[in-house]
């Protein structure tokens, strides 16, 4: 990896510490690996009780009655509520306020909150939960999200079924080429997973207001929503934000956020929720499933010519982040490639399947499955290599893509395919060496693993190669900005920085960066990061990969104007009114003149600050962007793409369809490695994540019901399913970026599922048109 | 309220047993504590067994080897313990290998062979390997002792012919005198309730075959026919003498029984027909492991 350092503080002391460019340690590292940190599952009041979620048990049905009497008569029970108690709005959401804070009516999946009970221990609440008799009328769900756009269809919500379409055309409208290839695909429902299930504690006021500790991705989305069901205003809903054990896009959602506060008003009393693992399955949206088909056209000189995609995406019973979720699908769905000719329509569904929503990838992880499947084909129509392929349709700097956006900053595509290509590939397998279990090879390398099912047997290796692309941040016109509120002043006569985002930490890191970058900008040492909540303006969604960008971008200007007003008073003291002046090293430094007359330290930043306090916040907005034009989808909806390129090498058991991904290396763009360690970590990450969709994970859904709702049964790869992975880091930086800096949490994500399959592909010479790709589906059994 | 007994002895874990019919054994705990969480039982009382010496080890009698209720899985695969404990691995190969595919250290370090037994699931890891050696299971209570031989031990899905004032002191195995193997498909490389497992043993000195088959019927199940056709095709064959290579079409026949023998369903792991497919496979596989460390062994 190559950095350039230009840190003052590194050509004046030569021991920098934490600044942007370094590796710096984890403010929360050293309680999270001892077990100490604190997650939302850990909030604990004496005074508090419990509050539990009565959930349909059916995916669609008419309520006719519920009654609570006998749960109310439970001793330690203190409040049971239906949807008659929701003061405010019964409906919230993200994108539509379609989604009943308790259902009214009607039940539209399976798991969708009915009532809640507050007692004062879990297990009295739950047991009262299970006296709420609720007589159902069950109705035929809609399953099919195809099917669900039929007019005779029954019509899930007043508008219809369709939350969304978008079409994208672009050049000639009658396009025709060479070389023509087709493909369907299909890609499963995908869990965010994440270890630390849904949590909060609500805490009434005594004034008709709540403070709401909670572990979520967007405090003041959640604080909008909340006031409209409570019917309260934003000073009297206080949001803080406890301690997130992964999010993944899949606590962007509300869950138990107004319960607990209704919960919470209603009783007086601390109310405290935490969802059971199996409860999480259905506390959550998850990854969109969707159905794809794709034809792609080429010349015989490998160029392509164009491409047709129709893709569904079901959204499950409410909207969600669907709209968005849609619009990422189609205007990325060409892939990173220069194609003349676009025409893509995707449609975003409602159905009486579990909703879905934001996960990482968000909507470029389906896509991307089908139009890599899509290049490999025609690479092979055309008798070309895979990479040299792709290489010769990648989008570089200056192309347009299918909305007509120019890329305006590097876009390596090429570049990090070829150096995929260029790694060292791994020793080759095991297969065929034989022996018995533990009489030689390691098991633990052979598909299968411990399991002992191969020695060599059946086992055949591919490599498969795939490019994905992604937009960072909030797109199509969204007023996508963030809050930061940065002071200076001495502490016991030591100068240290606070920084106040409302910027959720998830475990990626923010809090590092939050740090760094202070530490870079003032020089000091030592920076404090405020405990998350509303008590500072909104600093948007951790999602998108925006947060680095964005708050980061917030933290570096209010850190910015707070340097200027030191200046003024080092300036005034120097009686320099000219001075030009750096921080670093909790000092003052004169900038070495031309002549290097009247460098060096001009003082220690705490003895100019003295008693004064410097405090500054600001909003801070990256640059605009446009809604598509709805007939043509074309238009800059996009601040920035963020691409990576990955190489899968897997080894496979024909016989068994059981599968080891031997080698799963990565090359992204990253713009600037701002904590390079974190980088890494986010890509190792995210490809193991693209890693589980593309041969494991999948929440299986049958007639609107979840078949698999444990991490017995869902399953998320281990230690040995994730191979080593060789991470090659590239640094272009974005000219409109803070920093230069590039979003990096989900790229890895988007191109690791398809490599693994282009892998499996080139191993079994099957189509492989679904993931997760499941052990019959290779052995056609 | 759940009462917590605990038992120091052998005795007075059958007194109590006795006495408190309703109270759940409880060894490593790692299904009793997931069942609890998971609110799925709540028993009146456990009786905790992880204090009582009696279970803990093991030893030999006439050509028999009699493991504790208690052993881990650790202790099978050698992971944990003595060198004494290690032995124990060696000599018993298909239990080694089967008890190394389960769960994560974690989990074989808690999880006892009585305890996968008193669970009695058709995916437990230890059972194929158990059927195929012909093991007996002691169980005892304060009436006395018995041995139950494991063919009848599995009465149903998770449900074994334990009587309710009964708890398992051990299990009897008489290691068999050829290879042993075991093999268990799981949809990721660790950390998996088998798909379907199969195990193997060649006991050439009583001319005898054995084999066990996991998650791919009620109940762990033997495959009848495919042991007595494959231990008369190479009795008649003089093989076990001559430890000439199997004839294909004999490999192919005994996969083909043990395919036959499974009554698989479709679940959300996997599905019949994969289940009859890949038990084939692995027969296939693990017979030409077994024979192939059988004729190197004269060498
Ligand atoms: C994460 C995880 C992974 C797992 N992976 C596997 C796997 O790969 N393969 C597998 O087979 N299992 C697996 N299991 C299940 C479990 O670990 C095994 O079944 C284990 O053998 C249970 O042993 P234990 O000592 O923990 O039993 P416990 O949980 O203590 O008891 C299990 C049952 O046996 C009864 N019992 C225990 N001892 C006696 C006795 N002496 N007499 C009478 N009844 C008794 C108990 O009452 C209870 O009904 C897994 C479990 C977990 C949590």
């Amino acid at each position: 990896m190559s950095r350039a350092t230009q840190q003052p503080s590194q050509s004046v002391s030569g021991q920098p510490e934490g600044l942007i460019g370094t590796s710096a340690r984890r403010p929360d590292g050293r309680l999270k690996v001892t077990g100490e940190f604190a997650y939302g599952s850990d909030l604990w009041m004496d005074d508090m009780i419990w509050g539990v979620t009565l959930r349909s048990p059916h995916p669609y049905a008419k309520i006719k009655s519920v009654s609570i009497g006998a749960a109310l008569a439970t001793g330690g029970v203190y409040a049971v509520l239906t949807a008659q108690d929701v003061p405010g709005d019964n409906a919230y959401g993200l994108e539509h306020a379609d989604q009943p804070v308790l259902a009214s009516g009607v039940v539209r999946y399976a798991g969708e909150p009915v009532a809640l009970v507050a007692a004062d221990h879990p297990e009295v609440a739950r047991r009262a939960a299970g006296k709420i008799v609720v007589e159902y009328e069950p109705l035929d769900p809609v399953t099919d999200p195809v099917a669900a756009l039929d007019p005779a269809a029954p019509r899930l919500h007043p508008g219809g079924n369709l939350v969304r379409h978008l079409k994208i055309r672009k050049g000639d409208p009658e396009p025709a080429a060479e070389v023509v290839v087709t493909g369907c695909y299909q890609v499963g429902m995908q869990d965010q997973a994440f270890l630390g299930p849904e949590a909060g504690l609500a805490v009434p006021d005594g004034n008709g207001g709540v403070d709401l500790y909670v572990s979520t991705q967007w405090l003041h989305v959640d604080q909008k929503q909340v006031c409209a069901a409570l019917g309260l205003r934003p000073e009297q809903v206080r949001l803080t934000l406890a301690g997130v054990g992964g999010a993944f896009g899949g606590r962007e959602d509300l869950s138990m956020h107004v319960h607990a506060c209704l919960l919470a008003l209603h009783t007086g009393k601390p109310v405290k929720m935490v969802y059971s693992r199996e409860e999480s399955f259905f506390g959550h949206v998850h990854r969109h499933p969707a159905l794809i088909s794709y034809e792609h056209g080429a010349g015989r000189d490998g160029k392509l010519v164009y491409v047709k995609a129709v893709i569904h995406l079901d959204g499950g019973a409410y909207a969600s982040s669907t709209s968005a979720v849609v619009g990422n699908a189609g205007t990325m769905g060409a892939g990173p490639y220069v194609v003349p000719s676009v025409r893509i329509d995707v449609y975003g569904v409602y159905t009486n399947n579990p909703p879905c929503g934001a996960m990482r990838g968000f909507g470029s992880v389906q896509a991307a499955f089908g139009y890599e499947a899509q290049m490999d084909k025609l690479a092979a129509a055309l008798g070309l290599d895979p990479v040299q392929f792709r290489c010769l349709n990648a989008m570089e700097m200056g192309s347009s893509g299918p909305t007509g956006q120019v890329i305006d900053s590097p876009a390596p595509v090429a570049e990090l395919l070829r150096r995929v290509e260029r790694m060292p590939l791994p020793a080759a397998g095991s297969g065929g060496s034989g022996g018995s279990a533990g009489s030689g090879g390691d098991l633990r390398q052979l598909p299968g693993g411990v399991g002992n099912t191969t020695h060599g047997e059946g086992v055949v290796r591919g490599v498969g190669y795939a490019v994905g692309y992604k937009n960072v941040g909030f797109s199509e016109g969204y007023d996508d900005y963030s809050t930061a509120r940065v002071r200076l002043e001495n502490v016991a006569g030591e100068p240290v920085v606070s920084v106040h985002t409302a910027a959720a930490e998830v475990g990626q890191g923010l809090v590092t960066i939050e740090q760094q970058i202070c530490r870079t900008e003032l020089g000091v040492g030592q920076v404090v990061v405020v405990p998350k909540d509303t008590g500072v303006g909104s600093a948007g969604s951790t999602s998108a990969s925006r947060q680095t960008y964005v708050t980061g971008g917030a933290v570096k200007h209010a850190c910015e104007l707070v340097r200027e007003r030191l200046f003024t008073l080092v300036r005034l003291r120097l009686e320099l009114p000219g001075a030009e002046l750096v921080l670093a090293d909790n000092l003052v430094w004169l900038r070495t003149g031309d002549d290097g007359a009247g460098a060096g330290p001009a003082g220690l930043i705490g003895d100019f600050l003295g008693d004064e306090v410097i405090e500054e916040t600001v909003q801070w907005r990256h640059r605009k962007t446009w809604p598509v034009d709805p007939q043509t989808g074309q238009g800059f909806a996009h601040v920035q793409y963020a691409f990576a390129a990955h190489r899968a090498v897997v080894d496979v058991d024909l016989e068994l369809g059981l599968v080891k991904v031997v080698a799963l290396d990565c090359a992204q763009d990253v713009g600037k490695a701002l904590n390079p360690q974190a980088v890494v970590g986010q890509i190792q990450g995210g490809s193991a994540q693209g890693l589980g969709l593309a041969v494991m994970e999948e929440i299986q859904v049958r007639d609107g019901m979840i078949k698999n709702p444990s991490f017995t049964d869902y399953l998320i790869p281990t230690i040995l399913d994730v191979p080593p992975m060789r991470i090659d880091v590239l640094e272009y930086q974005d000219p409109h970026a803070p920093y230069g800096v590039r979003g990096v949490g989900e790229p890895p994500t988007i191109s690791s599922g398809p490599a693994i399959v282009a892998a499996l592909r080139a191993a079994t010479g099957l189509e492989l048109n679904r993931v997760p790709v499941r052990p019959h589906d290779i052995t056609g059994t | 309220m759940m009462e917590f007994l605990r038992a120091r002895t052998w005795q007075e874990a059958l007194a109590a047993k006795a006495e408190r019919r309703d109270a759940l054994p409880i060894a490593g705990g790692t299904d009793v504590m997931v069942e609890l969480n998971f609110d799925r039982r709540r028993p009146a009382a456990l009786l905790d067994l992880s204090p009582v010496p009696e279970l803990r080890g093991w030893h030999q009698a006439d050509g028999w080897l009699a493991v504790g209720a208690g052993v881990t899985y650790a202790e099978l695969t050698g992971e944990r313990g003595q060198a004494e404990r290690r032995e124990l691995g060696r000599r018993l190969r298909g239990l080694a290998i089967a008890a190394r595919t389960v769960g994560s250290p974690q989990i074989r370090n808690r999880g006892t062979i009585g305890g996968n037994l008193g669970s009695a699931s058709p995916a437990g890891d230890c059972h194929p390997s158990l059927l195929a050696a012909r093991a007996e299971v002691e169980v005892a209570s304060v009436r006395g002792s018995r041995r139950i031989g494991i063919d009848d031990f599995f009465t149903g899905v998770k449900r074994s012919a334990l009587a309710p004032d009964e708890l398992i002191a051990a299990v009897w195995i008489r290691p068999p005198s050829g290879p042993e193997q075991f093999a268990k498909i799981g949809t990721r490389n660790a950390m998996v309730i088998a798909v379907a497992a199969f195990a193997l043993a060649l006991d050439p000195e009583r001319g005898l075959v054995g084999t066990g088959i996991g998650s791919a019927a009620p109940t762990p199940v033997r495959a009848l026919a495919a042991e007595s056709f494959l231990a008369g095709a190479i009795g008649d064959a003089g093989l076990w003498e001559s430890r000439r290579p199997l004839p294909e079409p004999v490999m192919s026949e005994f996969a083909a029984l043990v395919s036959a023998a499974a009554r698989p369903i479709d679940d959300v792991r996997g599905t019949a027909g994969y289940r009859r497919h890949a038990l084939g496979v692995l027969a296939r596989r693990t017979l030409g492991w077994a024979w192939r460390d059988y004729c190197e062994e004269a060498r």
